[in-house]
């Protein structure tokens, strides 16, 4: 059971790195996700039944990716549409190309079809495929998070960290905001791709609506992280993100399992996902006004300062 | 160094609302110069900044930065060799990021590559450039900017401004959202830094006695025109009297022919 959880959370936990950015760093609200997703899986499940290297068909999952996003990041800037509208055109188009990526059916099983997972568990043949799989994620998701934070350290990184903070400010200094969205919205949905190419070689299929409500899930992870840690070194937000994303697979887990003790159906995860992001919200509102009332108090407290707040 | 040719920028035209911000105007601003621009609220001063900085096109008229025509460039494109400080603290800096973080987005201007440059030698010298401002900003350098007061991100923002080296520095008002004492010290340093890397700005500034104290040239603007430019000896003898009794004697001969006009008028 834990190792299921833990497996299934560092899978997702990629997708919540990409909402992470947007949400978040980018402060772009972006729900290309539940398009680029299924993008991920599909592009990774036609690839490896045609027999095509599996890591060449993870790398073009994510590229795909990559590209979506970029499409929503160039609606955004050159049309001027908002960019949730914008999020969800090119969500709702990449419903129809995920079909054709399949080759116009609605899903494909990979069951005897190798992959990366399959080729791992057989290394480490002996050790039960839960445990090699569990060894096999957490490398995924240390390297996946290595390499976002080392982004984050270089010129750039920082420069997009003040994006969604301060536009102006990135504009004061020489640097064109449109193409740092597109590089931003970019990346985040290649992560996301990515981890939905994982996801089609775990679960064994590919399918269409695998991405229904994977943006709610991601924010709801990242929100949930956000309580675990107070922090502005952006190595320990996104290891928040990464065990944001293992509580929530965690309750999830219980809700699905454990659930029918209360009633509970799996059809009510949805509203127990939504139930959850409200609860973070009127929490957050809550130590927010606290915040303030403690400041007021303060008679030595210079107007001009702003309240005490957390990156992200 | 900075040229404006015949720069008019009206809003909303062809509609009831039409207000022209300003006015056909011709600018020479030489290098090394620091002016002053006055004026009452309305008369066209941060319009013009932002003709300037690309914020916003022009109706009409041509800009120039070293005789370079930027007037079709975009803000982000003009901002490589023009430094900009806002009123409002919160715009020249990122809350959420380490003061040495915000340092280093700001050193360099334009695009970003995947270098990491804030490293222990760029620490070193940002924490040497830090103590410049006295206001014990060193020790502070992986605090969120978000934690230290207006006073000390204004000031912060000018420090940042400066080390990206631009041609052409925009002042807008940036101490009147500080409380006074903060102000002076924002001014302070302005002053100082303009002077020891002999930056060519503009400030703009509310205060009649500020305009006069700082800078080699002054202008004052009304209703989107440059009505009054003194420098050199002339400057530096202005009084706030003077600079009063001027404004009036420009804009009573104006009143004058006004009514003029009105009494022709049947």
């Amino acid at each position: 059971m834990i190792e299921g959880i833990l497996v299934e959370g560092l899978i997702y936990a990629t997708m919540t790195l990409g909402v992470f950015i947007t949400f978040r760093i980018l402060d772009f609200p972006d729900l290309t996700v539940d398009g680029s997703f299924p993008l991920g899986a599909a592009v990774m499940a036609i690839l490896a039944s045609n027999g095509v290297n599996l890591i060449v068909a993870v790398l073009v999952a994510f590229a795909a990716g990559v590209l979506a996003g970029m499409i929503t990041a160039t609606i955004h800037n050159k049309l001027h549409v908002p960019n949730l509208l914008a999020g969800i055109l090119t969500m709702t188009m990449l419903w129809s190309i995920n079909i054709r990526v399949l080759g116009n059916r609605p899903n494909l099983p990979l069951l005897r079809q190798e992959t990366i997972l399959t080729v791992f568990t057989r290394w480490l043949e002996p050790l039960p495929s839960e445990w090699s799989l569990l060894i096999f994620f957490v490398l995924f998701s240390l390297v996946v998070k290595a390499l976002l934070d080392l982004f984050f350290k270089t010129d750039l990184g920082l420069t997009l960290g003040a994006m969604g903070n301060n536009q102006q400010m990135v504009v004061t200094q020489g640097v064109n905001p449109e193409a740092l969205k597109l590089i931003g919205v970019g990346l985040s949905n290649g992560l996301v791709a990515l981890s939905g190419a994982f996801v089609a070689q775990y679960q064994g299929f590919a399918d269409v609506n695998l991405g229904q409500g994977i943006i709610i899930a991601g924010l709801a992870s990242v929100m949930i992280g956000e309580f675990l840690l107070r922090t502005n070194r952006i190595g320990m937000l996104t290891l928040r993100v990464v065990l944001g994303s293992i509580v929530f697979r965690g309750i999830m887990y219980l809700g699905r399992y454990y659930g029918y003790y209360i009633n509970l159906t799996p059809n009510d995860l949805k509203l127990i996902t939504g139930v959850l992001i409200i609860a973070s919200l009127i929490v957050t509102q809550m130590r927010k006004q606290k915040r303030a009332k403690s400041v007021d108090l303060d008679l030595d407290h210079n107007p001009n300062q702003p309240l005490p707040e957390e990156r992200s | 160094m900075i040229r404006l040719e015949n720069v008019s920028k009206v809003f909303h035209p062809g509609t009831p609302n039409e207000n022209v911000a300003i006015r056909q105007v011709d600018l020479n601003i030489a290098e090394g110069d620091f002016v002053t621009v006055i004026g009452s609220n309305g008369a066209g001063k941060t319009t013009l900044f932002n003709l300037i900085s690309g914020t916003m096109p022009s109706s009409a008229g041509k800009v120039f930065v070293n005789d370079v025509d930027v007037t079709k460039h975009p803000e982000y494109k003009r901002a490589q060799y023009i430094g900009r400080i806002f009123q409002d603290p919160l715009l020249g800096t990122a809350s959420n990021m380490m003061v040495a973080d915000n340092m280093m987005i700001c050193y360099r201007k334009g695009m970003k590559g995947l270098r990491i440059s804030l490293n222990a030698r760029m620490r070193g010298f940002f924490r040497e450039k830090l103590k410049d401002l006295e206001m014990g900003l060193e020790h502070r350098m992986d605090d969120n900017v978000g934690l230290l007061s207006g006073g000390q991100r204004q000031a912060l923002t000018l420090l940042m401004m400066v080390l990206s080296e631009p041609s052409l520095v925009l002042l807008d008002e940036h101490t009147a959202a500080l409380d006074p004492k903060n102000a002076q010290i924002v001014l302070d340093l302005t002053s100082k830094f303009i002077s020891d890397y002999k930056l060519t700005s503009m400030m703009i500034t509310h205060n009649m006695s500020q305009a006069i104290k700082y800078g080699n040239r002054l202008l004052m603007m009304d209703r989107g025109e440059i009505i009054l430019d003194v420098s050199g000896d002339e400057k530096r003898n202005l009084t706030v009297e003077k600079l009063v009794e001027k404004f009036h004697e420009i804009r009573k001969t104006e009143l004058e022919n006004d009514e003029l006009m009105l009494s022709e008028t049947p």
